[in-house]
């Protein structure tokens, strides 16, 4: 057993001290002010009044589930549409397109320097009613698609858009870490081209598939301006919730609340999802 | 050359093209059934194109590859009926050692149960304890893996198993352990062996018959002993590792001449043509001191160094021309008692003198 003194002298633990308080004062500060103010009276602004749940309590009884049902449903979607898109275009780059793969890495980073928004408002010039595909094919076959904005599948589309990089490139890093010698070796004692993909290439880019898929889950869950921009008021998202809660409301309690529960939504999926999966012992590194 | 018949696996006039490169050069070759047959060659030879062609993995530019007299050029690694251990063994980190030995029988579509049975024969076959089975590959070490990817391959029933250098990453002790495994499951289960090295001296403790590949073309193909007493050129007469060579012509029966010194030494005429060319004697044939004074062929020389080899000593004897550095080797039990930098006399009986052409 090593003694206080000891352990609080160990190198390691020094030199993560600056970056230790930097998130204490940056990340795990904010959120504990969120989970506070959860538990303050509704539209209170200080945190010295006496702890209640009230506003659980409101956020329980009113139809809130509707836009949680919402961003999760979304963010699934999302997560299984990016797998097929980028999972073929993955293995391109990987294995099949050698020096283009860095111009398809470049084509797919660039709008990423580019506001979201405004990646966003493009979709909606292209898709206005007498926008660029409505008015084009208006023009040339005199056929009208009017009503292609401010649609569910047009949130689908803005989501898949603006988080395509962050599928494709954990699925590139999972799938080139896979040797061509183990791939060879599979062919080699009889496997056909779906058992290897099954057998060896599957398992072993399980980790960038799951990292992929975390990061787009997450960040469709919370996501807020593709069903703003591109949703009108077809659908609430819970993202959109809490905003108007913070803004729009002036209610932080309540806000806090809807943030709290996304957070513990996010949570407990993520523990279901890698309670079981230990990333190291699946590629067989440990 | 060989009694058994051949003709099981036949490689006829296979040449493999990368660009300009010629990787190789109209190789033919037989192996026969249940041979243990190395190809031998230093890197960039083709040897690793050529177990690529074998085994499924790349096509020959122009030639046949025969399997039972039936040409399986075309017909894709995972329908041939043959099986390689890589050279990076290639076993499967994510699978235990019992699904990686079980893995061409669970494609082949064999019930669990019976997979699981073959699978701790083949562990016991190879010497590792029946609770390997459920380890990780990452939990074993180098020459357990070896055993592993071993097992894997036996378990796919392959008509001939290929080795791609398996033993090159091992250290010295395990290699010499490994080989004689090798050659003794090649014993125990008949098949076909086809093993590729770099070293001729792995080649000799393995192999029924070995063939020598230099710059895409096969030199030489014979017994281990063939290879060792009887080479067919100088390149394999210095492959199998330091020896004696000075280049000679033929002046008249039974004698040749050095070409540079003009000195003269006896041979024993083999029947075959010689002009000029090399003469290979081998350091272990080579006497010193006392014992080369009654040769028909000696040098006179001072000893410059010894070097123990472990089983033999190593010593280095400069020419008095000053011409030639001569090495003899003598048991490590019987060493010779002269100094360095003492005069010495060298010599070799005439029979022991291998002449090559150039």
């Amino acid at each position: 057993m090593k003694s206080f003194s000891d352990w609080i002298r160990q190198p390691g633990l020094l030199n993560a001290v600056p970056v230790g308080l930097f998130l204490l004062v940056g990340f795990a500060g904010p959120l504990v002010l969120v989970l506070l103010y959860s538990f303050m009276p509704p539209k209170t602004f200080t945190l010295n009044q006496v702890p209640t749940l009230e506003n659980y309590l409101s956020v329980v009884t009113q139809s809130y589930y509707i836009s949680f049902g919402w961003s999760l449903m979304l963010a699934v979607i999302t997560v299984a549409l990016l797998l097929v898109i980028t999972y073929p275009i993955a293995y391109g780059m990987t294995k099949l397109f050698n020096r283009w793969a860095t111009l398809i890495t470049i084509l797919v980073a660039l709008p990423l320097l580019i506001s979201e928004n405004i990646r966003l408002f493009g979709w909606v010039l292209l898709l206005l009613k007498n926008g660029v595909i409505d008015g084009s094919l208006q023009y040339l076959l005199g056929v009208s698609l009017s009503g292609l904005l401010y649609t569910v599948p047009a949130v689908v589309l803005g989501l898949v858009y603006v988080y395509l990089p962050f599928m494709l490139f954990p699925l590139v890093i999972g799938m080139s870490m896979v040797p061509d010698s183990l791939k060879e070796a599979a062919s080699d004692l009889g496997a056909s081209r779906l058992q290897i993909f099954w057998e060896v290439e599957l398992p072993l880019s399980m980790p960038g598939i799951l990292i992929g898929s975390l990061l787009v889950f997450i960040l469709s869950l919370g996501s807020l301006a593709e069903s703003k921009i591109l949703g009108g008021q077809v659908i609430v998202m819970i993202a959109d919730d809490i905003e108007s809660a913070f803004t729009f409301a002036q209610n932080w309690p309540k806000g806090s609340v809807l943030s709290v529960l996304l957070i513990t939504l996010s949570l407990v999926i993520i523990f279901f999802l890698f309670r079981n999966i230990d990333l190291d012992r699946l590629v067989g590194r440990r | 050359m060989n009694e058994v018949p051949l003709g099981f696996l036949e490689l006829r006039g296979v040449t493999k093209q990368f660009g300009e490169f010629t990787a190789l050069d109209d190789v033919n070759l037989s192996i026969s059934e249940g041979e243990f047959f190395t190809l031998v060659g230093p890197s960039g030879s083709g040897k690793t194109t050529l177990i690529r062609i074998l085994v499924g993995m790349d096509s020959p530019t122009s030639g046949d590859i025969a399997l039972r007299g039936d040409v399986i050029n075309d017909v894709p690694a995972n329908r041939r009926p043959t099986c390689m251990v890589f050279q990076n063994l290639a076993l499967f980190p994510h699978k235990t050692v019992g699904q990686n030995v079980e893995f061409a029988m669970k494609i082949a579509g064999v019930a669990a149960s019976t997979r699981r049975e073959r699978a701790l024969e083949l562990l016991e076959l190879l010497r590792l304890p029946a609770d390997f089975y459920s380890k990780r590959i990452n939990q074993c070490s180098g020459g357990e893996r070896q055993r592993i990817a071993l097992a894997r391959a036996l378990a796919f029933d392959p008509e001939i198993l290929f080795f791609d250098e398996p033993l090159s990453a091992l250290d010295f002790r395990l290699r010499k352990t490994l080989e004689k495994e090798l050659k003794d499951i090649h014993r125990e289960t008949g098949k076909t062996f086809v093993y590729i090295t770099h070293s001729l001296e792995e080649a000799m403790v393995m192999s029924d018959r070995i063939g020598i590949l230099n710059h895409g073309k096969l030199i030489q193909i014979g017994s281990p002993d063939d290879i060792y007493n009887r080479p067919l050129n100088k390149f394999v007469a210095q492959f199998m590792g330091e020896v004696n060579t000075l280049a000679v012509d033929k002046a008249g029966t039974g004698k040749v001449k050095d070409s540079t010194t003009g000195s003269m030494y006896e041979i024993t005429e083999s029947g075959q043509e010689f002009e000029s060319g090399f003469m290979i004697i081998r350091p272990e044939v080579m006497k010193i001191g006392n014992a080369a004074d009654a040769l028909p062929n000696r040098i006179q020389g001072v000893l410059f160094n010894d070097y123990a080899l472990g089983s033999r000593i190593q010593y280095q004897v400069r020419s008095a021309d000053g011409e030639n550095h001569w090495l003899v080797e003598r048991l490590q039990d019987d060493p010779f008692s002269g100094n360095a930098g003492e005069p010495v006399t060298i010599g070799w009986r005439a029979e022991d003198s291998i002449l090559v052409p150039s």
